[in-house]
Order: C-alpha cells, then sequence, then structure tokens
C-alpha cells in the first residue's frame, strides 16, 4: 500500500537531516546522550552496522564485541537521544542484513575494508 | 465557539518528545468545515450547528434536497455533516433570553457559512474522537467476546463456546447470552486523546495513541467532555507516589 502524500509530509517533518547516509557493514561511531540526574553527557557506542530500517521510523542496529561479549544496540534513527553518528569506515558486504557475523568470532568475523 | 470537528483518518506513525520517549500518533485531517445549519434554544429545544466537512464534492452527488439545502446560504456541497455543541457567550444567551429578535440570534458568534478550522483545539490538551470501528464481518465468540476457547489439543475444537445454559430448569436460553454475530461496524469514542501537534496549514491533528476505523475513515473530534485531573504525574514527570515508596522501603527492609 503507497503512503498518503499527508503522511510523507508529516513524515517529512519528523525527520532528522543531520543523520549522515550509513550502510550495513560500516563501522561507526554513536554519540549517544545519557541523562545521570540532571546532568547530561555523551556516551559513544562504536562497532559495525549489521542492518539497517528505513521510513518513519528508521533504525540502526549497531553490533560490537565488548569484553569478548556480542553487544547489540537499536538507535531509532529519528531519537533525540543521539547526539551524532560519526562514519569510522566502510567494509565490502554482499547481504544488506549481517545477523551471520553473530555465529561467527575471532578472525572469522571480519570485514574487508573497501579502499577510497 | 464550536466545541467540534469533522475530519479523516489519515494515518498513524510516531514521534519523540521533548524526553525522548516515544509517542504513537494518529494523523487526522481535521477540517476544513463549513456551519451549514444553526439550531437554537427558541426553537429547536436545544443549541448546536451542523457542520459538514468541505472535500471534493461534485454537486451533483447530493440529492436534491440536500442541494436546497446548501443552495440557500451559498455553501459547497459537502457529503459528511454532524452536529456539534456550541459554547454560548453569556451575552447572546442574555439575548436570546430576553428574546430579542431569535430569528437573527448569533449562536456564539457563529452564523451560517462561517468557516471552522483546527485552531479550536490550540488552547486544548486533550480530545474525543468518535468514529466507526472497522468491519470484523460474522465473528466467533472468542473474537467478540474474548471467550477462553476450549483446549487446543486432546481432540477438542478451539473457538467454541460451550453451553449456553441448564437443561430442563430454565428450558430456554437467557435474554443477553453472548453468542456469535456481526461485529465492528459500529460508532466507537475514544475518549481523551492527547493532543501532540497541529498544523493549521494543512488543517492535520496529530494525537496520541490509535482511533477506530479505517484509514480514510470519518470522525468526529470533540474536546474533550471528562479531561483527566491536574494530578499528580500529570505532566509526564515521573514524581514518586508516597504511599507506594513508603510500602516499597519497608518491603525492602523487611527483606534485609
Amino acid at each position: 500500500m503507497s503512503i498518503s502524500p499527508i503522511m510523507a509530509k508529516v513524515a517529512e517533518k519528523l525527520q532528522r537531516k543531520d543523520i549522515p547516509q550509513v550502510s550495513p557493514g560500516d563501522t561507526v561511531r554513536v554519540q549517544v546522550k545519557i541523562k545521570e540526574g540532571d546532568k547530561e553527557r555523551v556516551q559513544a557506542f562504536e562497532g559495525v552496522v549489521i542492518a539497517k530500517k528505513g521510513g518513519p521510523q528508521a533504525s540502526l542496529t549497531v553490533r560490537k564485541i565488548s569484553f569478548g561479549q556480542g553487544v547489540e544496540r537499536i538507535f531509532p534513527l529519528n531519537s533525540k537521544v543521539i547526539d551524532k553518528i560519526e562514519h569510522v569506515r566502510s567494509s565490502r558486504v554482499r547481504r544488506a542484513k549481517l545477523f551471520y557475523l553473530r555465529g561467527l568470532k575471532g578472525k572469522s568475523a571480519r570485514l574487508r575494508e573497501i579502499e577510497s | 465557539m464550536v466545541s467540534g470537528i469533522l475530519g479523516k483518518k489519515v494515518g498513524m506513525t510516531q514521534l519523540f518528545d521533548d524526553r525522548g520517549e516515544v509517542r504513537p500518533i494518529t494523523v487526522l485531517q481535521a477540517g476544513p468545515c463549513v456551519i451549514t445549519q444553526r439550531k437554537n434554544a427558541s426553537r429547536d429545544g436545544y443549541d448546536a450547528v451542523q457542520i459538514g466537512l468541505v472535500e471534493f464534492v461534485k454537486g451533483k452527488r447530493v440529492t436534491k434536497p440536500m442541494q436546497g439545502h446548501f443552495g440557500k446560504h451559498n455553501l459547497p456541497p459537502v457529503k459528511f455533516m454532524k452536529e456539534v455543541a456550541v459554547t454560548t457567550p453569556v451575552e447572546a444567551g442574555e439575548k436570546q433570553a430576553k428574546g430579542e429578535n431569535p430569528a437573527a440570534e448569533t449562536n456564539g458568534q457563529v452564523k451560517i457559512g462561517d468557516k471552522v478550522l483546527v485552531d479550536i483545539f490550540q488552547d486544548e490538551k486533550f480530545v474525543d474522537v468518535t468514529g466507526t470501528s472497522k468491519g470484523r464481518g460474522f465473528a466467533g465468540v472468542v473474537r467478540r467476546h474474548h471467550f477462553g476457547g476450549g483446549p487446543k489439543s486432546h481432540g477438542h475444537m478451539f473457538q467454541v463456546q460451550g453451553s449456553i445454559g441448564a437443561s430442563s430448569f430454565p428450558s430456554r436460553t437467557f435474554p443477553g447470552q453472548r453468542m456469535s454475530g456481526h461485529m465492528g461496524v459500529d460508532q466507537c469514542t475514544v475518549r481523551n486523546l492527547r493532543i501532540l501537534g497541529i498544523d493549521l496549514e494543512e488543517n492535520l491533528l496529530m494525537v496520541e495513541g490509535a482511533v477506530p476505523g479505517p484509514k480514510g475513515g470519518y470522525v468526529v473530534i470533540n474536546k474533550a467532555k471528562q479531561p483527566p485531573r491536574e494530578r499528580r504525574g500529570f505532566a509526564g514527570a515521573q514524581t514518586v507516589d508516597p504511599l507506594k515508596a513508603a510500602k516499597k522501603a519497608a518491603a525492602g527492609k523487611a527483606k534485609k
């Protein structure tokens, strides 16, 4: 079903424009705002983008290995929690969802970097 | 002032509020509406206005009697009309009481042909939305009345009702026994939906939560009849309930 022109306009208004284009396989550093009491600070979460969802409810799934433990975080792209997203490097991947990385570790979980 | 407006459901999406929390919203096209008829207490026994949702309607598509109704005041033809209440200011009410020229009485300063726009909700926090629910056809008891259904294994039927009454006494089924039947396409009102955005240019109203009916379905949006009372945590603040906190503390101590 196609989206109605009104909804497209509303979605356009709610969209955050300052998020850079990233694709699956990219390594990104997401700066997350964290509230502690009434103070606010920024924490970084760096990892590989293993999935991306589009549309008005777009999100990124970022995976990293923390102390030998796989950690995944899903970031809604329009959320105010995200301070900014930095692009670290791109890798060559052949599919849109990299869920196969969950089953791999160490050397086999590496991705080939794109020379640019 | 008119207390309600007509509209159409456009669709649902989500937005992030000031605290960064996600809110599901329904986007409603609210108006523009036109006042097509005025009812006043002296003639009709009550105060109200009949308003119609202005959209692209061919003049030929409305019946001859309705063409006459609109033609009387040079109004655009409308398909969807409803009566909504008016809040009459004191002066107008006094005039009515004196019987001063009741026919030309301005019914709370509104007259036929006036536009009703979404800006009537600018000072409001909550609205009631009335629509027609989606049709479910002939639905069974599990869907229609939330019956538990039968066991899923051991050779049973799943969604059947079971007994509908005792045997030789009373030898009949009591009226009101819940059974399968037609479900949906009923008028349905959701009260106290929080307003999360108004777009005056596009005539859009964004409310938190779901609204009955399909996309494109007609809805009546009224100012909330019984808005929630101002109370602790009303503004969305996570204030601790002292009673609950005390109980929690007591429970924690007991554990230690």
